[in-house]
């Protein structure tokens, strides 16, 4: 029998893994995400009025007719005011656009400063003494106790509602989620053989932290973020429908939402347009938390409640 | 009379993102008659378990089946009704994975788990099921049979443990038994119990087994027939004597060779005298070390007592031991992860700091570790570029085209293409990877490397490559080596010097070639008869032996008086092993046994034997 020249090459252990490939729902949710955005940079500037302006009578003058003084509010969508006007007789539409800068700026804002000091902590704790754990963890156990509502509330009754303070309330009270996933994703990988090998090598703190553990805990924190800035922007929204949130005559999507309830009765969109900014939006954002998450092998999914 | 299972054509497709697919198994045809044990015998990748798994209609999470069939007495599984398919799963063919520790639900006790499957297909009323699982668990020779149900799974030993999976597998009178790999991650001496629990318990039920491993010594003990895969397709398919004893493919007579021969004397390789200086490269002295350290600075569980072993410059010592013996431990006090509680660790001479935190930079660069599973030791996020290099910038403080250049030479070292310096752990295969971890150990330029286990999770064809370029690598550059195995006789292809540890004791030391010959320590002896041999008929003859009825089959336990060895000891002496600390006996040329019984009665116990 002649000598086959075949050699038999290492199999590898398992095809590589996958690059982040989007549904075609994750791939609606990246438009959608685009779209606010967009809106965000360029809303104010391609809004046909200002948030605050309240829209002349004589705009609503039907030709013909012989009423002089129509009424402005609650106006269904016209070429006046293309998604109608609100209980003074705002633009919804100008709002809409107005607010989306407000409700995600401010959403972006607190959720950025949620990560910075929840996993700063989150990650200490995990490497840090068991003393220094159980001090955080313990004082996280009970800022979580707390209803984050009611705390907010609280904290803004007593000391006023502006934009700084709303953003390092949310973002503190948020925080606390954050430290607890950041946490136990530390202590997950704290214990991997590689984070050993690199204490083996007599590796500092400062490296394990920045080149072994963050590497490794980013793809299931991106996914997290995503999900954390939706609660977010409900959150900022309940606030401002309760009144507390942004004040007027500044607008936010979720302010509007409550000044305008009342025009339900009479068929207005005014609720339901602001009402869809927010649903849009955070839906958009977790059909791509779900792809990310789905690729992640569900790292994260296991680790939320 | 058609074939029980028939495998005809199978050809099964991974889906890549793209939508384009690679054959995973191309074109595999095979049967396994009624009371038949089939073996599937590859490395990993050959797709054995694909094939295996076909067997329930299933396949993974990527894969599907493009072409063939799969009958059970005639009957394509795969095209099967959902519903059918249901009935199929559990009832007429079950399957036993390779892990039963993660198998077993730790919240249930195991006579729930065991006749959960009857009941739930409704084969047989409570009582039948725990009847039929008390035969079973008499047949598998488990301790304890009519109270066994009634315990959770942390109460039985691990061997206990995997033959209690074959008793669920069993228990309801499936007509095929799919093994994937149940004995793998065992120790020599349970893996010899459960293989022969198994053979038993196929043999009484008549069932039809397959058996997917990539261990040729244990096929040969099991299988009556045997098919070779290599990467999708059948290169071999013959009954076993025949593979065995007259392969005729390239492939499998190339499996063979990567079998070690089993430990016996004069295997060792011979030292380098040249790199032989006054001190010992490193040194343990009446070390203690354990778990849970307590106010005192003592602990609350001991897993090493009074070791004292000494490496000499350029040799290599081999530490073998069941696993739970402290081979590890051992290891972690050397490299100082974990610091002894007791005694001293030295570095050529010079005493180094029980906690690694306290040892200097250099200190550390000559004491490396080699992790067990590159898998997990290699920071998935990190390029090998980064990995090798982080070693050399750390110590020696080498950046940019020197360093780059060193990683080259690394690479080439372990005989990888220089190019993967821009690949991903992810990318490799598993022998590739260890390779990748053993050069970023040596990039430290070390003095001492301590393996632990560092071939025991490859194929056998890849752990003997591996096992090579260890060997070459020790001969150009005159590291010590600490070898880690529970593999007898890997460590006796490699090691200069054996170390035997036994529930924290070093109960047998000394060069590899008077270790492997007589007289030897009880557990030595049990040790050496219980590799496999890649011989039919192997399994019965050692299960005959005294030395294996006394010692197989019982857990590794620590007692605070007399001999830990003793329950297992054939040669055992009654109010004497179990009352009092064995003494050390000194032999000649270096060799050490800890030991009641004299040289003359070892001798004499081995002929009984």
């Amino acid at each position: 029998m002649a000598e086959t020249e075949t050699s038999f090459e290492e199999l590898p252990d398992a095809p590589p893994r996958r690059r982040l490939r989007l549904s075609w729902s994750g791939k609606l949710g990246v438009v959608v995400v685009a779209f606010w955005m967009v809106i965000v940079v360029i809303g104010p500037s391609i809004s046909p009025y200002h948030e605050a302006d309240i829209l002349d009578e004589a705009l609503f003058i039907v030709p013909g007719s012989d009423n002089p003084y129509p009424e402005t509010d609650y106006q269904p969508p016209s070429a006046v005011a293309w998604l109608g006007t609100d209980y003074l007789g705002r633009d919804t539409l100008s709002r809409t656009l107005f607010g989306a800068r407000t409700t995600i700026g401010i959403s972006l804002a607190s959720t950025l400063l949620a990560y910075l000091v929840g996993v700063t902590l989150g990650i200490a704790a995990a490497v840090g003494r068991p003393v220094l754990d159980s001090s955080l963890s313990r004082l996280n156990d009970a800022i979580l106790s707390i209803p984050s509502i009611m705390l907010a509330l609280i904290i803004i009754a007593a000391i006023g509602s502006t934009i700084p303070i709303l953003i390092v309330l949310t973002g503190l009270i948020y925080a606390s989620t954050v430290f607890r996933i950041a946490r136990s994703l530390g202590l997950d990988v704290k214990v991997s053989d590689f984070v050993e090998a690199a204490k083996v090598r007599g590796e500092g703190l400062w490296w394990i932290i920045t080149r072994e553990i963050l590497p490794n805990v980013a793809m299931p924190m991106a996914t997290d973020f995503g999900l954390r800035f939706v609660y977010v922007i409900l959150f900022i929204s309940s606030l401002s429908f309760l009144g507390l949130g942004v004040q007027p005559p500044q607008s936010d999507w979720g302010s509007m939402v409550r000044e305008s309830l009342s025009g339900l009765p009479y068929g207005s969109i005014a609720p339901l347009v602001p009402a869809m900014a927010i649903a849009t939006l955070t839906i958009a954002i977790n059909l791509i938390v779900d792809d990310v998450s789905a690729h992640s092998g569900g790292r994260l999914a296991r680790r939320m409640i | 009379m058609p074939p029980l299972l028939e495998v005809d054509r199978l050809v099964i497709d991974a889906r890549t993102e793209s939508g384009a697919t690679t054959p995973i198994v191309k074109d595999v045809s095979f049967g396994i008659d009624r009371g038949e044990v089939v073996a599937l015998i590859g490395e990993s990748g050959s797709g054995k378990t694909t094939i295996a798994l076909s067997a329930l209609g299933y396949t993974k999470p990527g894969l599907e089946f493009t072409s063939g069939e799969v009958r059970l007495e005639g009957r394509d599984v795969i095209t099967m009704p959902p519903g059918e398919i249901r009935d199929l799963r559990g009832q007429r063919v079950a399957y036993l994975a390779q892990s039963a520790a993660a198998t077993f639900n730790p919240a249930l006790t195991i006579g729930e788990q065991v006749t959960e499957s009857p009941l739930l297909h409704g084969q047989m009323n409570r009582e039948e099921a725990e009847r039929r699982a008390e035969e079973l668990y008499r047949a598998l020779e488990l301790p304890d049979p009519d109270r066994l149900g009634r315990r959770y799974p942390h109460q039985v030993s691990g061997g206990q443990l995997q033959r209690l999976m074959a008793a669920m597998a069993l228990c309801g009178k499936p007509d095929l038994l799919i093994l994937d790999e149940p004995t793998t991650a065992l120790d020599v001496t349970t893996q010899i119990e459960v293989l022969k629990a198994f053979k038993a318990v196929i043999r009484q039920e008549g069932a039809a087994a397959l058996y997917v491993t990539h261990d040729l010594s244990v096929v040969a003990q099991i299988a009556d027939r045997i098919v070779v895969l290599y990467a999708g397709d059948v290169l071999e398919h013959g009954n076993a004597d025949q593979v065995i004893n007259r392969p005729s493919h390239e492939y499998t007579r190339r499996l063979m060779a990567a079998v070690r021969p089993p430990p016996a004397a004069g295997q060792g390789d011979d030292a380098l005298e040249e790199h032989l200086r006054d001190h010992p490269a490193l040194a343990v002295r009446d070390v203690s070390a354990g778990y849970g350290r307590l106010m005192d600075g003592s602990v609350a569980v001991t897993v090493l007592r009074d070791v004292t072993i000494s490496v000499q410059r350029g040799h290599t010592m081999g530490i073998i031991g069941e696993s739970g013996c402290g081979k590890s431990t051992l290891a972690r006090v050397m490299s100082g992860l974990l610091p002894a509680s007791e005694g001293a660790i030295l570095l050529d001479g010079q005493q180094l700091q029980p906690d690694l935190r306290r040892r200097d930079r250099d200190q550390l660069r000559r004491v490396q570790f080699v992790f067990q599973m590159a898998d997990v030791a290699l920071n998935p996020r990190q390029r090998f570029g980064g990995i090798l290099g982080r070693p050399l910038g750390f110590y020696f403080g080498w950046r940019g085209r020197e360093r780059r250049q060193r990683v080259a030479e690394l690479l080439e070292m372990v005989e990888l293409p220089t190019e993967f310096a821009d690949r991903y752990p992810e990318e490799l295969s598993g022998g590739q990877k260890q390779r990748v971890n053993l050069a970023r150990a040596l990039a430290a330029s070390p003095e001492v490397l301590l393996c632990d286990e560092v071939i025991s999770a490859l194929d056998t064809i890849v752990g003997a490559n591996v096992i090579e370029l260890l060997k070459r690598l020790r001969q150009r550059s005159g590291v010590s080596f600490v070898f880690i195995s529970h593999d007898l006789s890997t460590v006796a292809s490699f090691a200069d010097e054996i170390v035997v540890l036994y529930a924290g004791r070093v109960v047998e030391q000394g060069p590899t070639d008077r270790v492997l010959s007589p007289p030897y320590h009880p557990y030595t002896r049990l040790l050496i008869a219980s590799v496999p041999e890649l011989r039919i008929g192997w399994l019965e003859e050692t299960m005959e032996s005294r030395v294996a009825q006394a010692g197989i089959d019982r857990v590794v336990r620590m007692t605070e008086i007399g001999c830990s060895f003793f329950d297992r000891c054939p040669l055992a002496i009654e109010g004497v092993c179990n009352r009092e600390t064995p003494p050390v006996r000194h032999l000649s040329g270096g060799h050490a046994i800890e030991c009641h019984r004299s040289e003359a009665e070892f001798i004499e116990g081995i002929q009984a034997a």
